[in-house]
């Protein structure tokens, strides 16, 4: 099986969220980079679990961005997987970065490609979904559990309100969130071994963007916080309900 | 030319934020001079002629049982048809799950501009630009969308609803359905639950309740005040509470109109996935708490001390004995 593992460069969770040049970028000064947690979590440790139970497994992974998103390759190349793709261009929109990673899936003839369920950053939840339409393939969203089962794809994945069991053929595109792999740290071994791996960087396909981001704001600050004694928590209760009437 | 928005419905029923889209697809309606239409896919036993309540004036309907469950390849490509039979050029979805399968796919099929996690109506004065979340919610961007048609997934309670009325017409379609590559082997539904994307009341919990055998001080809150519960992430990792109740940045974010956090610290990643709830109230016995900055109300004290007195006080009002 040939698995395609698609890793975005996100701020650090803990990162100051602020923006430059009158709003419209974001102020990336000082901003430690992480592989978006979705796809390290979830999608890369899943697909190098698969390919420690089958070694005969390929596993690439693929990144749409600049040079600098070449650290945190490295790193998910710490963790596990054959080799790198990067496709050598500033990020645009969703529709651009699913078509790039689109024509690699399609000239590598991967058999499963994942990605994390969205990116902590642009919150868009749309690269899997674009890269199977785009490639008429079957799509499965939210995985919280897969596996392979008399060659077929077994997905359980988060439906509102519970989870839904699914099987479909391969080639499919799956997205994947908590519940897929735990977490892991990558070992001295695997980092060295990081540094070997073959990185290849490719220049982009022609593609569109549909959309733009046109301005950033920040969310309004707090009033500030209205403190009741914990002797009075009926307090509470009343203010609740008479001033904020939230019930 | 006209808006449709698709309406989800699980079990025969339409979810409550298809009809906060409902409305917000016929103001969107209203300012591009133009009708509201829905489609809705599966057997459905509301009458969707209420939906003219929310400014919709025609209803399409696809009520085959195939279409129960939702297979993105299959509902992208009825949607699809849809758009062509109605000539639409915006296309409105509630943000959830079965959106995020299918808006992507339907971006890519009609060449439209996606903008999904919208918290605004569409600002058309110059061009077209909706306002959504970024950063998992510690900020927002204003997204212009270029092409003619556009899809716009709108957050669930980020939209008040503004009441119609009329009666919406009911237009049985005729769609090629096609037939699914995916297979559903099994369903497993929370029943009786609020679920908590939707839930206009959240009640959560974190570390500070030391251990699930004290869960009861939040589900009875909860269940008073017809909330659904949530957590921390460590409170989910350690098995405390099951993971589809964890929230923040590497869980759901909701924005409900009351967050009510016991015991949580308030951990950056934490605040990313809740700070747009509209009322925050917070329990902790420590007075530095990072979560008192973001809170609106607050009772510095021990939770096992302040809730029972709380309920009781929920109780009375209530009127629950
Ligand atoms: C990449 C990354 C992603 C993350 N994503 C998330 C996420 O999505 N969601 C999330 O929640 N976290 C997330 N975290 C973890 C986050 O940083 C915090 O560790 C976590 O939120 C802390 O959970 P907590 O507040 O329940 O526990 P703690 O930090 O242990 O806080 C417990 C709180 O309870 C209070 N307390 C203790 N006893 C009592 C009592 N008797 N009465 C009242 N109060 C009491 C304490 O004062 C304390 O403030 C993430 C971390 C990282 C690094």
């Amino acid at each position: 099986m040939k698995i395609l593992v698609c890793i975005s460069k996100t701020p650090d969770t803990t990162a100051k969220i602020a923006f430059a040049d009158n709003n419209t970028k974001f102020a990336s000064d000082g901003v430690q980079w992480i592989i978006n947690p979705y796809d390290e979590w979830y999608a890369l440790v899943r697909a190098i679990e698969l390919k420690e139970a089958d070694p005969s497994t390929v596993l690439h992974l693929v990144n749409v961005g600049a040079a600098d998103s070449d650290p945190i390759i490295r790193k998910a190349l710490a963790l596990g997987g054959d080799e790198a793709i990067r496709v050598n261009t500033e990020n645009a929109d969703s529709f651009y970065i699913a078509s790039q990673i689109a024509a690699i899936a399609k000239e590598g003839s991967y058999d499963l490609v994942f990605t994390g369920k969205e990116t902590i950053d642009y919150n868009g939840s749309s690269i899997g979904g674009m890269v199977a339409e785009l490639l008429d393939l079957p799509y499965i969203s939210h995985a919280v559990k897969f596996t392979v089962e008399g060659g077929n794809a077994v997905v359980v994945r988060e439906i509102e309100g519970g989870e839904e069991t699914d099987k479909a053929a391969f080639p499919l595109v799956v997205s994947c969130q908590k519940g897929m792999a735990e977490q892991r740290i990558p070992n001295m071994k695997g980092i060295m071994g990081a540094r070997t791996k073959p990185l290849r960087v490719v220049e982009p396909a022609a593609a569109d963007s549909l959309t733009s981001i046109a301005s950033f704001e920040l969310p309004p600050a707090k009033a500030g916080v209205k403190l009741v004694s914990a002797e009075t928590p009926e307090e509470l209760v009343r203010l609740l309900h008479e001033e904020a009437k939230a019930f | 030319m006209s808006v449709l928005v698709f309406l989800d419905q699980a079990d025969g029923h339409i979810k409550k934020s298809s009809f906060e889209a409902a409305s917000y697809a016929a103001k969107v309606a209203e300012l591009t001079g133009t009708t509201a239409e829905a489609i809705v896919l599966g057997i459905v036993n509301d009458d969707l002629a209420t939906l003219g309540n929310y400014g919709i004036k025609t209803v399409h309907t696809v009520a085959e049982a195939a279409l129960n469950n939702m297979d993105a390849q299959v509902f992208t490509n009825i949607l699809s048809q849809a758009v062509e039979n109605t000539s639409a050029d915006v296309i409105v979805f509630s943000n959830n799950t079965t959106a995020k399968a299918i808006a992507p796919r339907l971006s890519v099929k009609l060449k439209a501009g996606l903008v999904s996690g919208a918290v605004a109506l569409p600002d058309t004065s110059n061009g077209f630009t909706v306002k959504k979340t970024v950063f998992s919610g510690k900020a927002f961007a204003h997204i212009a969308v270029s092409t003619a048609k556009k899809i716009i997934a709108l957050n669930p309670n980020s939209y008040t609803i503004v009441p119609a009325s009329g009666s919406a017409a009911i237009a049985p379609f005729a769609a090629t359905i096609g037939t699914a590559k995916v297979e559903v082997v099994s369903v497993n539904k929370v029943t009786g639950e609020v679920p908590l994307s939707e839930a206009d009341i959240v009640v959560s919990g974190g570390r500070g309740l030391k251990g699930p055998e004290n869960w009861g001080l939040v589900t009875e809150l909860a269940d008073l005040l017809g909330a659904a519960t949530a957590c921390s992430r460590p409170v989910a990792d350690i098995h405390w509470r099951p993971h589809h109740e964890h929230v923040g940045q590497t869980g759901l974010a909701i924005a409900p109109n009351l967050y009510i956090a016991i015991g949580i610290s308030g951990a950056i990643q934490h605040l990313a996935g809740v700070n747009r709830s509209k009322v925050i109230v917070v329990i902790n016995k420590d007075p530095e708490a990072p979560f008192f900055k973001a809170a609106d109300y607050g009772i510095v004290g021990d939770a096992f001390e302040v809730m029972p007195k709380i309920i009781d006080a929920v109780k009375k009002l209530k009127g629950v004995a």
